[in-house]
């Protein structure tokens, strides 16, 4: 550690800083747990105060939210269609990354700038050709239709930055196993993808978080009430005369929860990953 | 252990021509050094023999076989690199077995090879220990031995000890010269420091520009290279090159015409040169001599700088001709900067080229010390 960096008032000023900025980022998602423990009084009467005390208290939202016998099944469709697309993004997405690193071949660069394209083209401006397409193949109202638009959704950010990684994975290291006998599959699994884990924690995160909170494609592609994700689930105590808040503050606490998980599973990784380039070892 | 040979490789990366048709034997045994410039294509010929880059055309044959077209776990060859290329999450020892481990050999035999050059390299203490936790000196004795566990027809290396620090460098150059003579291996080496190609090498490969500009022993190469560019390439410091002007032909050699109305009879062969061909002589730092003496040329300078290195003293001569020279002496000799010098020239230490740069054959050129002996 640098001592010089270390005085006091550059240590407040930047624990203020950071302080701050993770009170107005948890704000929403404060008051979106506490209200949910509320009662519908409560909410409205003092949406801020804490859930204590007689009338306040309720877990009338939550109550509604289990007994709804749909709501696990919202639940395990969203965790299917992340954790696929996730699969299947981090699959294709490191093996076509370690593809532009390693080989060379014609049009190496182009392939690498034409991946990389659909980072700056939002997926939504192609709802009307996805949905075309999903309908002609017969996967309207499927998981499948969600797995693979968010796979094509994750892949060019995947491959962009995970090129990036690969690329720094020593020649020689890859050399001195090809000498010894590995395959370039064995070469890719055991030595370039450990290599580069901690970004492929960090790559998962963020395509993690966006296909879990997505709205967009579930109300498109997968409506039906077998295929209905947690936020489209969360959607149905939304009325059109009366809403009931207890019940999506409850619904949607309950889907930060697997996200919470995911993430504290990478993270360790995640900030390795995020500093890897900075900071040196 | 094989003999190597090389048919006519060529390799270009697009339109880049980087060997240009290749042809090489080496023998059993043999220490193989390539030298050159960066850019040479040494690299790449030491990855075509690994089998780690595709040549254009050409052939590869070890032991006889044609290799041309095997992976490199199938050619008999073990690489060491200059990155060491340890597996950075295997400890020492399946560092070492990790290529038997691939070829699915027996667990007693790859236990006892891993002890067998663990105990060459006295690597035993380090057995369990992850490469990060070796120092660089360690790290290289590692990625010999995961060498020496193959059991290779041949050795191939690339830059090993440029990582390294000088006085490791000059320690582990030893080491390899050691296992050089308890292996009985053929080894390729490739380098661009001169010293280690000089001490390491049989025979040495100097290329430029993608092809062989001479192949042969250190001291052949230091005594008669065959052209400039290798005259000047091997020797440190470089070999000075004076332009100069033949003035007669004899059977004493070609009489050339220096700076400064000195003249020179070079003993060498004459071929193709007449009195008015422009010439290069050459004189290497350590065979010029500082002072007049009877019977050599003798040119005048100036001392630019003086660098005392202890046992040698190097003097960098300006305002020789309209260029300037270096000058190696023995010793401490009374030379102070800005002082006007005369440089004698030996004429038999001397070489001439022609204007394309090829070496004029000499009278008497250089023997190996075992020729002499049978001369005499």
């Amino acid at each position: 550690m640098n001592k010089a960096r270390r005085n006091l008032p550059t240590l407040f000023a930047a624990h203020g800083i950071l302080l701050a900025y993770t009170l107005l980022s948890v704000f929403p998602v404060i008051l979106i747990v506490i209200n949910s423990l509320k009662s519908r009084r409560a909410i409205f009467g003092d949406p801020l105060g804490l859930p204590v005390g007689e009338g306040v208290f309720d877990l009338v939202g939550y109550q509604t939210v289990l007994q709804n016998a749909d709501f696990l099944g919202y639940f395990a469709n969203s965790l299917i269609v992340t954790l696929g697309a996730l699969f299947f993004v981090l699959v294709a997405g490191s093996m076509a990354a370690f593809a532009l690193a390693e080989y060379r071949f014609r049009m190496n660069t182009l392939m690498a700038l034409y991946l990389a394209l659909g980072i700056m083209i939002p997926i939504r401006l192609g709802t009307i050709g996805i949905l075309e397409l999903v309908v002609n193949l017969g996967l309207i109202n499927t998981l499948w239709a969600l797995i693979l638009v968010y796979t094509a959704q994750g892949l060019p950010l995947t491959i962009f930055i995970l090129s990036e990684f690969m690329r720094t994975v020593s020649k020689e290291l890859k050399d001195a196993a090809r000498v010894d006998g590995l395959s370039e599959y064995r070469i890719f699994f055991q030595l370039a993808l450990p290599l580069v884990r901690p970004a492929v924690a960090t790559v998962a995160v963020f395509t993690m978080i966006p296909i879990w909170n997505d709205l967009w494609f579930p109300l498109i592609l997968a409506p039906g009430e077998e295929t209905k994700t947690i936020t489209l689930g969360a959607q149905q105590f939304i009325g059109q005369f009366e809403t009931n808040w207890n019940a999506i503050l409850a619904a949607l606490t309950l889907a930060i929860v697997p996200v919470l998980v995911l993430y504290a599973i990478f993270s360790r990784q995640l900030v390795r990953g995020i500093t890897s380039g900075a900071v040196k070892g | 252990m094989a003999n190597l040979a090389l048919h006519a490789i060529n390799k270009s990366f697009g339109a880049t021509e980087v060997l240009k048709g290749v042809d090489l034997e080496i023998e059993d045994r043999e220490f193989i050094v390539f030298v050159g410039p960066s850019g040479c294509g040494k690299s790449t010929l030491l990855r075509i023999i690994a089998g780690l880059e595709d040549q254009t055309s050409g052939e590869v044959e070890i032991d006889g076989t044609n290799v041309s077209l095997l992976p490199p776990a199938k050619r008999g060859i073990a690489m060491v690199f200059q990155s060491y290329a340890l597996y950075p999450h295997m400890n020492v020892e399946r560092n070492m077995g990790f290529g038997l481990r691939q070829a699915r050999a027996p667990l007693a035999e790859i236990k006892s090879k891993v002890a067998e050059a663990a105990r060459i390299l006295q690597l035993e203490p380090l057995l369990r220990r992850k490469p990060r936790e070796l120092s660089g000196g360690q790290r290289q004795r590692v990625a010999i031995g995961r060498a020496i566990v193959r059991n290779p027809k041949v050795f191939l290396f690339d830059e090993p000890l440029s990582n390294l620090d000088a006085a490791l460098r000059v320690q582990m150059r030893v080491e390899i010269a050691r296992l050089h003579h308890d292996l009985n291996a053929t080894m390729i080496y490739v380098t661009h420091d001169q010293v280690e190609a000089m001490t390491l090498a049989d025979r040495i490969v100097v290329m430029n520009l993608g092809v062989l500009e001479q192949v042969g022993s250190p001291l052949e190469l230091y005594h008669n290279p065959r052209n400039l560019f290798v005259a000047g390439f091997i020797g440190s410091p470089k070999m000075n090159f004076i332009s100069c002007t033949a003035q007669a032909v004899g059977e004493q050699g070609v009489t050339v015409s220096l700076p400064g109305d000195a003249t020179i009879t070079v003993p060498v062969v004459p071929d193709g040169v007449s009195p008015g061909t422009p010439l290069t002589l050459g004189i290497r730092p350590e065979h010029a001599l500082l002072g007049e003496r009877g019977g050599d040329a003798v040119l005048s300078g100036t001392a630019l700088v003086v660098e005392r290195l202890g046992g040698m003293t190097d003097i960098h001569i300006g305002g020789v001709g309209d260029g300037m020279m270096v000058l190696q002496a023995i010793g401490e000799p009374d030379v102070d900067v800005d002082d006007a010098l005369s440089i004698s020239l030996p004429a038999e230490r001397c070489h001439l080229f022609d204007g394309d740069g090829k070496a004029l054959t000499k009278l008497n050129p250089w023997q190996p010390r075992a020729a002499r002996k049978a001369a005499a």
